[in-house]
């Protein structure tokens, strides 16, 4: 619709027009701020702590293991540059060979959610798959924090 | 012809005096809307009800998404 909208205004003589493209729902999702009858909803972005325990691909588990002991959570995230979120570290992984390193045994892709995710449906997630917990990432991959399911 | 931008292009226009218009129904709009947005329709955007747009500045639509 906003090419259509951008074109029109073009059009009518408008000089300097820019389209959004990826539009509201991006601006959400990236947590940016907004105004209307439902801007007081508060999102997932609002309740995601920071206190995952992260770290590098080349990281070795021996150095990564007692940063994941002295957070509330079992596991690690895997970050790279900006904090784009590469992979997750289970327990398993943790306990296992302290010199191999993050990249050669962690989970790829991890599953996340959205800044503007809703709390509702964010619950319904994690009950419908016995989850304690959600990740939550910006539109460009970038690690925010964790949603607990106790805090919903 | 319009450009194409992303949201840290949209803060930066902003910035510099851009206007903000959704292009969503009023209902839409309503609801929920980047701060600071006025709302234009699409059916209904023509030479009158833009008039109060400011033709020296930078206009940036948005609707929902790229879909």
């Amino acid at each position: 619709m906003s090419p259509r909208a951008a074109c029109r205004l073009d059009t009518l003589g408008f000089g300097q027009v820019f389209d959004y493209v990826e539009g509201k729902a991006d601006w959400l999702a990236r947590g940016l701020p907004t105004e209307g009858e439902r801007a007081h909803e508060r999102r997932a972005g609002q309740l995601a702590r920071r206190d995952v325990a992260t770290c590098r691909l080349s990281e070795r588990m021996g150095d990564v293991r007692p940063r994941v002991e002295a957070s509330p959570y079992g596991f690690a995230l895997v970050v790279a540059d900006g904090d784009v979120l590469l992979g997750r570290l289970r327990r398993a992984a943790l306990e296992g060979d302290p010199d191999r390193c993050a990249e050669d045994v962690m989970e790829p892709g991890p599953s996340t959610v959205r800044i503007d995710a809703a709390l509702d449906a964010l619950a319904e997630r994690l009950d419908g798959g016995s989850l304690k917990t959600a990740v939550v990432s910006t539109p460009d991959g970038a690690l925010v924090g964790l949603v607990r399911r106790e805090d919903l | 012809m319009p450009s194409p931008v992303r949201a840290e292009d949209v803060q930066r226009l902003i910035g510099e005096g851009g206007q903000l218009v959704e292009v969503l129904p009023e209902a839409e709009y309503a609801e929920l809307h980047l701060a600071g947005a006025r709302n234009l329709p699409l059916k209904r955007l023509d030479a009158q009800t833009t008039a109060d747009l400011d033709r020296a500045r930078p206009v940036i639509v948005y609707c929902h998404d790229a879909l």
